[in-house]
C-alpha cells in the first residue's frame, strides 16, 4: 500500500500522520528539497509577494462581507458602515481596496520578470499558462470588486467595459445583458458579480495559483541567467547551483515581506486613495444610473488595455470600429498566452540575447506604461496618435519576436550561474 | 524601475491639477483635523447653517462628540435640535429629499463624502464664491458652481457679497497683472458690499472651520489611522531589520 521509499519521519506524531497523509514528503518536494537557484535577485521577490497578497485579500475579504450588504439599496451605505461603524472596519476595508492595486503592482512586475528572464519558455510553458489564466481570473475578480461598493465609478465603470460585449456583431447585445442580468446595470448585477467576486473566482484564482506552484516545481525554478540547473549536479544528485527553498528563499523572502508591507501599510495609513487611483473621487458618490460622471475611466490596471480599445478609431474589412477595438483589447491579451511559442531565441535570459531584443522589451515596457496612462485620461487627437502608436509598439513586440529573437547575435551563455 | 516610476509619476502630474480645476481656480484649503477647537466651531456652524437641508447620513453624533472631545450632555442640549434625533443617531436633516426637490428643483446632497467627493478646496472656495445676481430665484449665483440652487444660507454672518470692478490679490480672479500695485485688476472680484455679522476674514476663518468638519466627517479613521501608523510602521522596519540579519546569518554558507 504505502510507499517504502516515501521520505516519513522516524517517529511520534509527524510518524502516524505520514502514515496516513504525505505530509513530510510534501514538505521535502516544495520546501526543504525543492532546489532554487542561488541567484535569484530583487525581481524574484514578486512571486511570493503576490501570495501574500492574495491571503491578504481572502481575509480581509472575508471580514468585509460580514458586513456588506450586497443589494443595490443598501452596497452603498454598508460601506460606509464598514468605515465608520464596524470596528477596525476602515483598516480591513483599506487593506482590501489597497490590496487590490498592490496585488495588480506585484503581479505585473512579476510577469516582467518572466519576460525579462524568459522563465516561459520550454520546460515552463504550462507554468506560464497558468500564470496567465491566473492574471485573466484576476482581472475578472478586480473588475467583478469594483462594483460592489455600487458608486458612480463602479457603476458607469462597469457600464462602459459590459457594453463592450455589446459590441460583437449579433450576439453582441444579447449576451450583454446576459451578463448584466437586466437591461441595465441593476442590483440584480450586483447580486451575481457579488457571487462571483467571493465565491466562484476565488476558488478558481486558488485553484489556479495550486496549478501554478506545481507545475514550477516540477520543472524546477528558472534564473536570472536563463541557464538550467539541473544540468549540473553533485553526487548525492542535488544541483551545483540550487539551494533548498527552505530555509533560504524563505528567509530572504521575509525581508521582501517586510519591504512591501513597510511601503503597502504606508498607503494605508496615509494616502488610501492612492491620489485618486487606488479609489477614484466619481466613487464617493452613489451609483445614479440618469447621472453620467464627466469623464469615466476604468482603474488604472486596466487602463493600458482600455487605451488599447480607444486607439482603434477606424473601421476596417468592414468590422465597426468599437469591435475592432475590443479585438485588438482581447487580442493584446491573448498574444501573451503564446508568448513561449514566439520567443525563438537560443538563451533564455535577456543577460545573453542581443540588442534588438533588449530595445524591443524596453520599448514594449514604455510602451505598456504609455498607453496606462493614456487610459486614464480624456482622449484627444495628440493622444490617440500616440496610443496608437504603442499600440504597434505592444504587437510589434510579439509578433516580430520569433524573426527578431532568432536572427540576432546572442552572447555566449555560461556554464554555472553567475552569482550577481 | 525608480527612474520609471517617477517619471509616471510625474507625467500623471498635470492630470491632478485638471481632475481638480473645471477651469475654475479654487482657493487652497488645507483641513487641520487635529485643531479640535475648529473643528467644533465647524459642527456648530454645521447644525446652525446647514443641516435644515443637508444630511450627514452616516455621521453619527456620538462618534463626532468622541471625535472632537465634546461631552454628551453638551451635545445634546445644543448641537441636537430635532427631537427625533438621539446621541448616537446619524446627523440627518429634518427636511424630506421630496421637499427638497420641491422647494429648490433638486434634492440637497448629502454631504458626508462631499470633502472626499469634490475636496476640501472645493468646498472652502464655494462657501466663499456667493455673489449677488439678481436673474437668480435665490439672488444669488456661485463663482464656483455656476446657477447652483442653493441659496446663501451664510448671507447673515458674510454680509452681502457683490461682483465689482477692483484690485485683488488673486490670481484667481483671471486678470492681467498691474506691474505697479502687484495685483490683479478685474472686474469679477468678489468684494462685501454690505456687512455681515463677521468681519471678511472672520467669516474665511468660518468657512475654514466648516470646511475642516466636513473634511474630518469625510474620513473619520483619517485621525485614528495617522495615529496608528507610525507605530504599525515601527513594527514592521524591526521586523524588517531582524529578517535581514536572519536572512545573512543564513546565507553565510552560500557562495
Amino acid at each position: 500500500m504505502a510507499d517504502p521509499n516515501k521520505p516519513k519521519a522516524e517517529r511520534g506524531v509527524m510518524r502516524w500522520v505520514d502514515d496516513r497523509f504525505p505530509a513530510t514528503q510534501m514538505w521535502q518536494e516544495h520546501l526543504s528539497r525543492y532546489y532554487a537557484p542561488k541567484n535569484f535577485n530583487v525581481w524574484y521577490f514578486f512571486g511570493s509577494l503576490a501570495l501574500l497578497v492574495l491571503v491578504n485579500q481572502i481575509l480581509t475579504g472575508i471580514w468585509l462581507t460580514m458586513s456588506f450588504n450586497p443589494s443595490a439599496e443598501g452596497a452603498f451605505a454598508s460601506v460606509e458602515y464598514i468605515m465608520r461603524d464596524v470596528e477596525w472596519g476602515w483598516l480591513i476595508r483599506y487593506m482590501h481596496s489597497t490590496g487590490a492595486s498592490a496585488f495588480f503592482i506585484v503581479v505585473y512586475l512579476h510577469m516582467f520578470r518572466g519576460l525579462l528572464y524568459g522563465s516561459y519558455r520550454a520546460p515552463r510553458e504550462l507554468v506560464w499558462i497558468f500564470g496567465m489564466a491566473i492574471y485573466l481570473a484576476l482581472m475578472a475578480e478586480a473588475f467583478m470588486g469594483y462594483l460592489l461598493p455600487w458608486g458612480q465609478m463602479s457603476y458607469w465603470g462597469a457600464q462602459v467595459i459590459i457594453s463592450l460585449f455589446s459590441a460583437i456583431p449579433g450576439i453582441g447585445p444579447d449576451l450583454a445583458q446576459w451578463i448584466r442580468g437586466d437591461y441595465l446595470i441593476s442590483g440584480i448585477t450586483l447580486n451575481r458579480f457579488f457571487a462571483l467576486h467571493v465565491v466562484a473566482l476565488p476558488i478558481v484564482i486558488l485553484a489556479l495559483v495550486v496549478l501554478h506552484i506545481i507545475a514550477l516545481h516540477e520543472v524546477g525554478s528558472n534564473n536570472p541567467d536563463g541557464i538550467d540547473i539541473k544540468a549540473r549536479k553533485d553526487e548525492s544528485g542535488r544541483p551545483l547551483d540550487g539551494i533548498p527553498f527552505h530555509p533560504y528563499y524563505t528567509v530572504k523572502d521575509l525581508v521582501g515581506v517586510a519591504v512591501f508591507l513597510f511601503v503597502f501599510c504606508g498607503v494605508i495609513f496615509y494616502f488610501p486613495e492612492g491620489g485618486g487611483y487606488f479609489l477614484e473621487k466619481p466613487n464617493f458618490e452613489p451609483a445614479d444610473p440618469l447621472k453620467t460622471p464627466d469623464h469615466i475611466a476604468p482603474v488604472w490596471y486596466f487602463t493600458p488595455f482600455y487605451a488599447i480599445l480607444r486607439a482603434i478609431t477606424f473601421s476596417l474589412f468592414g468590422l465597426e470600429a468599437k469591435f475592432l477595438g475590443v479585438l485588438c483589447m482581447g487580442a493584446a491579451i491573448a498574444v501573451l498566452f503564446v508568448l513561449p511559442w514566439l520567443d525563438r531565441s537560443r538563451v533564455r535570459s535577456i543577460r545573453y540575447k542581443g540588442w534588438v531584443s533588449k530595445l524591443m522589451l524596453a520599448l514594449f515596457a514604455a510602451s505598456f506604461v504609455t498607453l496606462g496612462v493614456l487610459g486614464v485620461l480624456p482622449p484627444t487627437t495628440a493622444r490617440t496618435a500616440l496610443a496608437q502608436l504603442c499600440t504597434v509598439i505592444y504587437f510589434a513586440f510579439f509578433l516580430l519576436m520569433p524573426f527578431y529573437s532568432r536572427w540576432e547575435k546572442t552572447k555566449p551563455v555560461p556554464e554555472r550561474v553567475t552569482g550577481r | 524601475m525608480k527612474t520609471r516610476l517617477l517619471a509616471l509619476l510625474l507625467m500623471l502630474l498635470p492630470t491632478l491639477g485638471f481632475a481638480a480645476g473645471d477651469g475654475v481656480h479654487l482657493r487652497e484649503m488645507t483641513p487641520d483635523l487635529r485643531d479640535r477647537a475648529s473643528l467644533q466651531r465647524g459642527m456648530k456652524l454645521f447644525v446652525n447653517y446647514c443641516m435644515g437641508c443637508h444630511s450627514l447620513q452616516y455621521q453619527r453624533f456620538s462618534r463626532a462628540a468622541e471625535d472632537l472631545d465634546m461631552p454628551r450632555d453638551l451635545v445634546e442640549d445644543n448641537l441636537i435640535f430635532s427631537s427625533g434625533l438621539g446621541f448616537n443617531d446619524q446627523m440627518r436633516s429634518a427636511m424630506s429629499a421630496d421637499d427638497g426637490e420641491g422647494w429648490f428643483g433638486a434634492a440637497p446632497p448629502d454631504l458626508t463624502l462631499e470633502a472626499r467627493l469634490r475636496g476640501s478646496d472645493w468646498i472652502y472656495s464655494y462657501l466663499l464664491g456667493f455673489y449677488r445676481d439678481p436673474s437668480r430665484p435665490t439672488g444669488v449665483n456661485n463663482r464656483v458652481f455656476p446657477l447652483v440652487a442653493m441659496p446663501n444660507v451664510l448671507e447673515p454672518l458674510q454680509g452681502v457679497q457683490e461682483k465689482v470692478c477692483a484690485a485683488s490679490e488673486h490670481p484667481a480672479e483671471g486678470a492681467e497683472i498691474d506691474p505697479l500695485t502687484g495685483k490683479y485688476q478685474s472686474c469679477e472680484v468678489l468684494k462685501v458690499t454690505r456687512p455681515g455679522a463677521m468681519a471678511p476674514e472672520g467669516f474665511e476663518g468660518a468657512v475654514y472651520d466648516l470646511t475642516n468638519f466636513l473634511a474630518y466627517v469625510g474620513e473619520p479613521s483619517r485621525l485614528k489611522a495617522e495615529a496608528l501608523a507610525p507605530k504599525v510602521l515601527i513594527f514592521i522596519l524591526i521586523f524588517g531589520v531582524i529578517a535581514y540579519l536572519l536572512k545573512r546569518e543564513y546565507w553565510r554558507d552560500i557562495h
